[in-house]
């Protein structure tokens, strides 16, 4: 009786720590008031000066194409190294593709966003491209990052499922590249679209490797909130936050959902 | 043969991608952190100078610029001190929650994970920015504080080290809980209740059985933890003040405001050796162990 009283305590305590701050944000989005701290009143008045202030509108445009793009790349690539790990024996130089296809997961990202800014550079000093920063050089960045969160989803799928059924369909008079398109990959799809969904929010999400490789016309939702936010309070930002933690958490449930499905 | 191809063509697309994407970036770093600077655009020199016969024209000079000043040491030291304190206290609060979730029936279980891990994610700079709000002068803590009188004039929460652990330990949370269920989930409870029955008390039952088999789970969420703590940049940026300098500002600020590149690659080369390297050979020495005995 007492230990179970203690055990709901610390999960309250423990989810109340984690939502009462989201909670917040959300609360002060309805003031009505320009200073943020002080209450005014219950109003949609920042939200309707969100939806017509077009720099956050266009920011956020910009950072939905590049991170739906970046999401699509890094799951083909992520797919392809999973697949690699799991189901192809013979990979040349193995231990070195596992360290490129792992080390985006830990090393941190203001490192990781140097060293594409440095690379973008002295590409273009060699063969001139790309000629000035943007939206290209955040996507192929966000790509190379994201690359490693799909891999791993997979490689987690593809080792928890029966191969026999795989060579099961091989038996049968299936082709490899048969086996691939009409056992395998419909077997995998779940993970497969979990993997997107974490690499679309990942990509969405940063700040530090976009910064480092962003340029003229390149300001993405991040970038623009970052930059209103760093030194003081804004209105706006928090209309902003409520619209935007609802729609993640709804992009997240969906990837439970999806991910889900993997462990039957 | 048609496997072959197929095979190669799997294997080769990403393996193209990363050397030139981030195996390149790298080996880039690694060059301009042995270039030798000079004010210009680029501001280092070539390190294959041509011009009178071939000369390899490198340099360890920001390497010891980097060490020998306390400016730089302490900077890394701090970030060490940072990541260590938010990974205790990531561990404190994780701890209890993942155990009893994991010793929690299996449809609440599966609703808590849920719920626990959701606000990782929804956005991370947001989240920040919530605390900023919280941690305000008329902010909603301070207004507590002063209601209940264990206050009588608004404290400076915002802006200091304490913030900065503060936002840490809260967006940093669930990368711990999850390694920690995960690993909790796995052992036996009745483990639990044999030790009991032995005659252990519920100290001992921690202490002796429990801790020691959710060493794995504390490593990997530690390691998740302490990591990227150490080159975190946004969270100093937005909740510290000026009492303390860490890794990630000082790189930043080397690199856009010093315009010092070779400094700022030596900086982060440093960092790669010092904190991802070990790591990175760990796993792979361990994939290719437990790959081994599976075999």
């Amino acid at each position: 009786m007492k230990s179970s009283l203690i055990k709901s305590t610390v999960i309250f305590l423990g989810l109340f720590f984690l939502y009462f701050p989201i909670l917040v944000l959300i609360f002060y989005s309805f003031n009505e008031n320009k200073r943020v701290m002080v209450w005014k009143g219950f109003s949609l008045r920042w939200y309707n000066e969100l939806f017509n202030n077009e720099q956050i509108i266009e920011a956020f445009i910009i950072s939905i194409k590049i991170a739906a793009l970046s999401a699509t790349f890094a799951t083909i690539l992520g797919v392809m190294i999973g697949y690699s790990l799991v189901r192809i024996r013979k990979i040349p130089f193995k231990s070195f593709y596992i360290f490129l296809s792992s080390t985006p997961l830990v090393l941190p990202e203001l490192i990781l966003g140097l060293s594409m800014l440095l690379f973008f550079i002295s590409l273009n000093n060699v063969i001139g491209f790309p000629s000035s920063r943007g939206q290209l050089t955040i996507f192929i960045s966000h790509v190379t990052f994201c690359i490693a969160f799909v891999a791993i989803i997979i490689q987690a799928r593809l080792t928890d499922f029966n191969k026999n059924i795989e060579e099961a369909a091989m038996d049968l008079g299936y082709n490899y590249t048969k086996v691939l398109y009409k056992i395998t990959l419909p077997i995998i799809l779940p993970s497969i679209i979990a993997g997107w969904l974490l690499a679309f929010t990942i990509s969405l999400d940063d700040l530090v490797v976009a910064s480092f490789t962003t340029g003229p016309g390149a300001n993405t939702l991040p970038i623009v909130v970052f930059s209103k936010v760093r030194l003081g309070l804004s209105p706006e930002v928090n209309a902003l936050s409520a619209i935007l933690m609802f729609a993640l958490i709804i992009i997240g449930l969906f990837y439970f959902y999806f991910n889900k499905k993997f462990k039957h | 043969m048609k496997n072959k191809l197929f095979e190669k063509y799997f294997i080769f697309s990403p393996y193209f991608w990363l050397v030139l994407f981030f195996f390149i970036p790298l080996a880039i770093i690694f060059k301009i952190s042995i270039s030798v600077s000079e004010w210009g655009m680029p501001p280092y020199q070539d390190i294959f100078l041509f011009d009178n016969g071939f000369k390899i024209n490198t340099t360890y000079e920001n390497y010891v610029y980097i060490f020998s000043d306390y400016y730089y040491i302490g900077s890394f030291v701090n970030s060490l001190i940072l990541a260590l304190i938010s990974t205790f206290f990531c561990l404190l609060i994780g701890f209890p929650l993942a155990f009893f979730i994991a010793t929690s029936n299996i449809r609440l279980r599966n609703m808590l994970l849920v719920l626990v891990v959701i606000p990782f994610w929804s956005s991370f700079l947001l989240r920040v920015y919530a605390w900023k709000i919280i941690l305000q002068n008329n902010g909603i803590l301070n207004l507590i504080l002063l209601n209940l009188g264990i206050t009588s004039e608004p404290l400076q929460l915002l802006y200091n080290q304490y913030a900065v652990i503060m936002g840490i330990v809260y967006t940093y949370l669930p990368l711990m809980i999850l390694p920690l269920y995960g690993y909790l989930n796995k052992f036996d409870l009745n483990l639990i209740e044999a030790s009991k029955d032995l005659g252990l008390n519920r100290i001992k039952t921690f202490f002796k059985v429990i801790l020691p088999l959710s060493v794995p789970g504390i490593v990997a969420g530690s390691l998740l933890v302490f990591i990227p703590v150490v080159g975190e940049f946004i969270i100093p940026e937005m909740l510290g003040g000026s009492d303390r300098l860490y890794y990630g500002k000082i790189l930043w600020e080397e690199f856009f405001v010093n315009r010092n590149w070779p400094g700022a690659s030596a900086l982060a080369f440093s960092g790669i050796i010092i904190l991802v390297l070990p790591i990175v050979i760990f796993q792979i020495l361990y994939s290719r162990w437990s790959q081994k005995n599976e075999i």
